[in-house]
């Protein structure tokens, strides 16, 4: 089979999200529910979830999700983890056997910290060292592939409708404050399953509808700083790109919004002068991090959830709210189904994020 | 009069197909209750059939319509009245984006606002006029790319002085139609595309808007007094801009 980014299939795609802002625990289902409404909008080449908050028991460990194409590529990886870190437990990621899934590859997830003895020889921080294992992993290590490796928290993604991969990985049996989905039509490349979304670094997850036509200035930009774009797929770049502004470069979440969807030059003018001088620096400073082309996202962390369109919003994204629950989606009937009587629903502006940060941190 | 209930119905074909098959037997009146995101309602469909519906419709109402009457009670989604060439669709509340999308003929009535793109490419041809009727206000890119028809925004929910009644880019592209627009005077020439021309509004605009908001109040019932002769009106700065885009003979 071609790979992603050997071959172009030009297309759409659908996204979900639910957060409750106290941090209380809700499964699967509702999330698996608003995907499947909007069937329509993949086509089977892809499916995918980011929980949060679903490895209580763990949550002082990152929890490494790895896809294995055979043993051999696990062996070798697993000798690379068992140097580097101590590891808590690892096990196969619990799944069932459906019809509509097929050809998956080893999937096993791992709780680990990074040995203190390799700490101190490389006199990094552990967010730092699990960054430079899994750009690693990814780029040495063919056939393995680090999908997910966050705290607290967990990327469930493979080939296949949206519905059957929540069915596949037993979502109902998981509690998580925050679910994000998202349901594939491959643009522009085949799908795979690594290729599917959500695509995370760290506890940072993105799903995403639409293409990004700065994917290559963007690239080129995070390379800079150490990040790696093995998958060849716009996506990968926006997670990297939250990672550096607010994790690397501790920018507010704000300031990075401003970043990566600029108003438009014409806009700037039109303000006072001190926020005029500000946004001129930051689109001086940071012009290779503008997203550009169509996309509506929804970016997950530990803190919470942003949700956010392309400036000229040439993707669709519905927000609504009802008690301490926030809920965020392609299509107004995907929020409706698992929302009777929202308190208010509303269609953000192009450019406009909906921040929803947790009441307290959960980690 | 029929009564489908479209609760759990997850395929947006076989809810067609049930409003196909209760057509084909003579029933021009359907409710449809709890609808959910079905996509296509309305398809196609010819004169003399009335669907009102209760709940969100999917994308794409009401697309290729030819002469059948639509209401929702509730928010229609994307591509409301896509491609639609005459009938009447009336959404009792708000619109997703790219209302009446490359639309040929026939109105639709929102009586809330509508997202970005909406009346995208509509265009007209000899008696065939599509009419676009907003309540509330729009979003970004209102009637980008138009090339025929009118759209009417009454703006009867702004807030304050500084709440707009359309967002930017207003008729960018334009090459044809007309664009109402309430009270709008005083804007800035920035919220409008450079294809666009302010123009007077004259005696016949205005007994077209009266027809038109006389319209508006009786579908949704409600009583207003606006000004008409204070509607701005935008029309495209010339003709065929685009001629001579592809080939220069």
């Amino acid at each position: 089979m071609l790979n992603e980014g050997e071959v172009r299939i030009p297309s759409g795609c659908a996204i979900s999200g639910i957060i409750d802002r106290t941090g209380c625990r809700f499964n699967g289902n509702d999330i698996i529910k608003s995907i499947t409404l909007m069937h329509e909008r993949s086509n089977g080449l892809g499916g995918g979830f980011a929980a949060y908050g679903i490895y209580p028991e763990y949550k002082n460990f990152y929890a490494l999700h790895i896809f294995y194409d055979d043993f051999n590529i696990k062996t070798e990886t697993d000798k690379l983890l068992f140097q580097y870190f101590d590891i808590a437990k690892d096990e196969a990621i619990p799944t069932q056997r459906l019809s509509t899934i097929t050809n998956q590859p080893i999937i096993w997830r791992y709780f680990v910290v990074p040995k203190t003895s390799q700490l101190q020889d490389k006199r990094i921080s552990d967010n730092d060292f699990i960054f430079n294992c899994v750009m690693k992993i990814n780029k040495d290590y063919n056939g393995a592939y680090v999908f997910s490796s966050g705290k607290n928290m967990g990327a469930f993604k493979g080939v296949g409708y949206p519905e059957d991969i929540g069915k596949f990985y037993m979502l109902e049996t998981y509690e998580a404050y925050m679910w994000t989905a998202h349901g594939r039509f491959p643009t522009n490349t085949p799908g795979w399953w690594g290729g599917a979304h959500p695509f995370t670094l760290l506890d940072w997850s993105v799903v995403h509808n639409g293409e990004i036509s700065s994917y290559d200035t963007n690239r080129r930009f995070v390379e800079m700083s150490g990040y790696i774009c093995n998958l060849q797929t716009d996506t990968e770049v926006i997670t990297y790109l939250f990672d550096l502004l607010i994790r690397k470069h501790k920018l507010p979440i704000n300031k990075a919004i401003q970043i990566l969807v600029a108003p438009f030059w014409s806009e700037i003018e039109k303000l006072g002068n001190t926020i005029k001088n500000d946004l001129k620096c930051l689109r001086s400073v940071y012009s290779s991090a503008l997203i550009n082309g169509p996309f509506s996202i929804i970016v997950g962390c530990n803190n919470g959830m942003i949700a956010l369109n392309d400036r000229i919003k040439l993707r669709p994204l519905i927000a609504a709210t009802k008690g301490s629950k926030v809920y965020v989606s392609s299509e107004e009937s995907a929020i409706r189904i698992i929302c009777n009587n929202p308190e208010k629903i509303w269609a953000p502006k192009g450019g406009e994020p909906v921040i929803v940060l947790l009441e307290k941190e959960q980690i | 009069m029929k009564t489908i209930n479209a609760l759990n119905v997850s395929c947006y074909r076989h809810l067609n197909e049930e409003i196909d098959s209760t057509i084909l037997t003579g029933t021009k009146q359907i409710v449809l209750n709890n609808v959910c995101g079905q996509r296509y309602i309305g398809r196609g469909l010819e004169n003399n059939i009335k669907i009102q519906i209760y709940g969100t419709p999917g994308n794409d109402l009401a697309a290729y319509m030819d002469g059948a009457q639509l209401e929702v009670f509730g928010n229609g989604q994307d591509s409301v009245g896509n491609t639609m060439n005459t009938g009447r669709i009336i959404i009792h509340g708000n619109c997703g984006d790219t209302v009446g999308y490359a639309m040929r003929g026939g109105e639709i009535y929102v009586r809330d606002n509508v997202g970005y793109r909406c009346g995208i490419h509509m265009k007209e041809y000899k008696e065939q006029t599509p009419i676009i009727v907003i309540g509330g206000k729009a979003g970004d890119f209102l009637g980008e790319y138009m090339a025929g028809g009118a759209i009417i925004v009454l703006g009867l929910n702004l807030k304050d002085k500084n709440d707009k009644i359309v967002g930017q880019f207003c008729g960018t592209g334009i090459h044809g139609g007309v664009i109402y627009l309430n009270n709008s005077h005083l804007y800035d020439k920035s919220v409008f595309g450079k294809e666009v021309l302010q123009s007077n509004i004259n005696k016949t605009d205005i007994l077209f808007l009266k027809k038109y908001t006389n319209s508006y109040k009786k579908f949704f019932n409600i009583n207003f007094n606006i000004k008409l002769e204070l509607f701005g009106k935008y029309i495209a700065v010339g003709k065929n801009p685009y001629s001579n885009m592809y080939c220069n003979y």
